[in-house]
């Protein structure tokens, strides 16, 4: 019986290299993603040919989902703060700081101005469910949604409006929307599409 | 590699050389690839690398000074008029609508030989000229902006077909993007959507039953 010296290798695997490159991977999702909002309900884009898109900055951006519930987000906070006082002025409630310092970090919003207060009064995981059941009334006898667009607009009127809707979304809440849009003067708005690779033959 | 090599083994010591203690250095660098493919890992799911594409759009004013005879002169102008009605089926007709001939409207599809094929044929002279534009824009005879002032005033210019889009209630959202996008396919630069009026309503109603509404009418 002859002994098979097997000849001892150090296990240690060098992972310098390895480090480099997830350091490397990591700067690059770091520099080129954006966070995703949190919304309160899934919505399925219905997609374009269109190529351009979206600025970055002073989007309001309005979320419909399939049932035809509305609702909003804007991605500056002293913007939603100064947009709720005015709203709750328009309605006759006023909010504490405290009620608008919770307001400014909700991601989007949509409940009826009356049922804000105890809205904003809730833990936040409790507004997670909640929210989803909500959306602001966009009927002609109380379009809350119209005073939202046009207080927010007032406050920053380089604003640009962003409609992203489900793509089963009934033509008749979009015409709604449009129409309360048309009202108010907005005449220049985006859709939001995903991409969708066909031309023209 | 992360080790810093000293020459212990060697055993060759300098002259007179300073006594420091010679150690080798060695960083193990598997908790950082660990913790940086955790954090990969959250950013992965956490963000979203595309930004969502997005259509502009120009809507009418709501003023009331758009009256029913502006339209109409825009409908004599052989305008084309889609009416996307439920069911993911498309109506078109051009002109002034034949209310007693159901066949004045015409079903269409989404699909590519659908509508269009209809809107491109309507639109031939000004996407062959489109087309050439791009094809020079591609050989660097032009530059990109001259490309985009170019497109846009063939698209504007004159006998350029004008689309009105009509969408019914029970349409969804999908159909008037799509609707919207055959107008960025087929280079048509006028369009507008417009409400749907009883009229259109009638001339669904009309085709679906085969001018059997028409028929009542005409008794």
């Amino acid at each position: 019986m002859s002994k098979v010296k097997v000849a001892r290798k150090s296990t240690r695997i060098d992972m310098t290299a390895m480090s480099d490159v997830t350091v490397l991977l990591l700067t690059f999702f770091m520099l080129t993603s954006t966070f995703v909002k949190k919304e309160p309900v899934q919505v399925t884009t219905p997609a374009s040919v269109s190529e351009i898109k979206i600025p970055e900055t002073n989007i309001l951006s309005i979320l419909i989902d399939p049932k035809g519930k509305v609702f909003m987000s804007m991605d500056k906070q002293g913007d939603m703060m100064n947009t709720l006082d005015s709203v709750g002025n328009h309605y006759g409630i006023t909010f504490t700081d405290q009620e608008k310092n919770k307001f400014k970090l909700e991601p989007t919003f949509g409940i009826p101005i009356k049922s804000m207060k105890a809205y904003l009064a809730l833990k936040v995981d409790e507004q997670d469910k909640v929210l989803a059941n909500y959306g602001i009334p966009t009927d002609s006898l109380n379009n809350e949604f119209k005073v939202w667009i046009q207080k927010a607009k007032k406050i920053n009127p380089d604003l640009r409006i962003a409609i992203k809707a489900d793509q089963k979304t009934p033509y008749k809440v979009i015409k709604d929307v449009m129409s309360s849009l048309q009202d108010l003067r907005e005449n220049r708005y985006n859709l939001i599409t995903a991409l969708k690779n066909e031309t023209a033959k | 590699m992360s080790e810093i090599q000293t020459n212990e083994g060697s055993g060759k010591k300098k002259k007179g050389g300073s006594k420091q203690k010679k150690v080798s250095v060695f960083v193990d660098f598997t908790p950082m690839v660990d913790m940086n493919m955790l954090l990969i890992t959250f950013f992965m799911l956490c963000t979203s690398l595309s930004k969502p594409q997005t259509m502009e759009i120009n809507m009418p004013s709501n003023d009331k000074k758009i009256t029913d005879a502006d339209r109409d002169a825009v409908k004599a102008s052989q305008a084309i008029t889609l009416v996307l009605a439920g069911g993911d089926s498309i109506f078109y007709y051009t002109g002034q609508p034949d209310y007693k001939n159901f066949n004045s409207l015409k079903l269409s599809s989404y699909k590519p030989d659908g509508i269009r094929e209809f809107l491109l044929k309507r639109n031939t002279e000004a996407v062959t000229k489109i087309n050439d534009l791009k094809e020079k824009e591609l050989q660097h005879k032009i530059s990109h902006k001259q490309y985009t002032e170019q497109v846009s005033e063939i698209k504007g210019g004159k006998g350029t077909p004008v689309v009105i889009i009509k969408a019914a209630d029970n349409a969804n959202y999908k159909n008037l993007i799509d609707a919207l996008d055959e107008m960025q396919i087929c280079n048509i630069g006028k369009y507008v959507i417009d409400k749907m009026t009883p009229g259109e309503t009638y001339l669904i109603k009309n085709f679906r039953t085969k001018g059997g509404l028409s028929q009542n009418i005409a008794k």
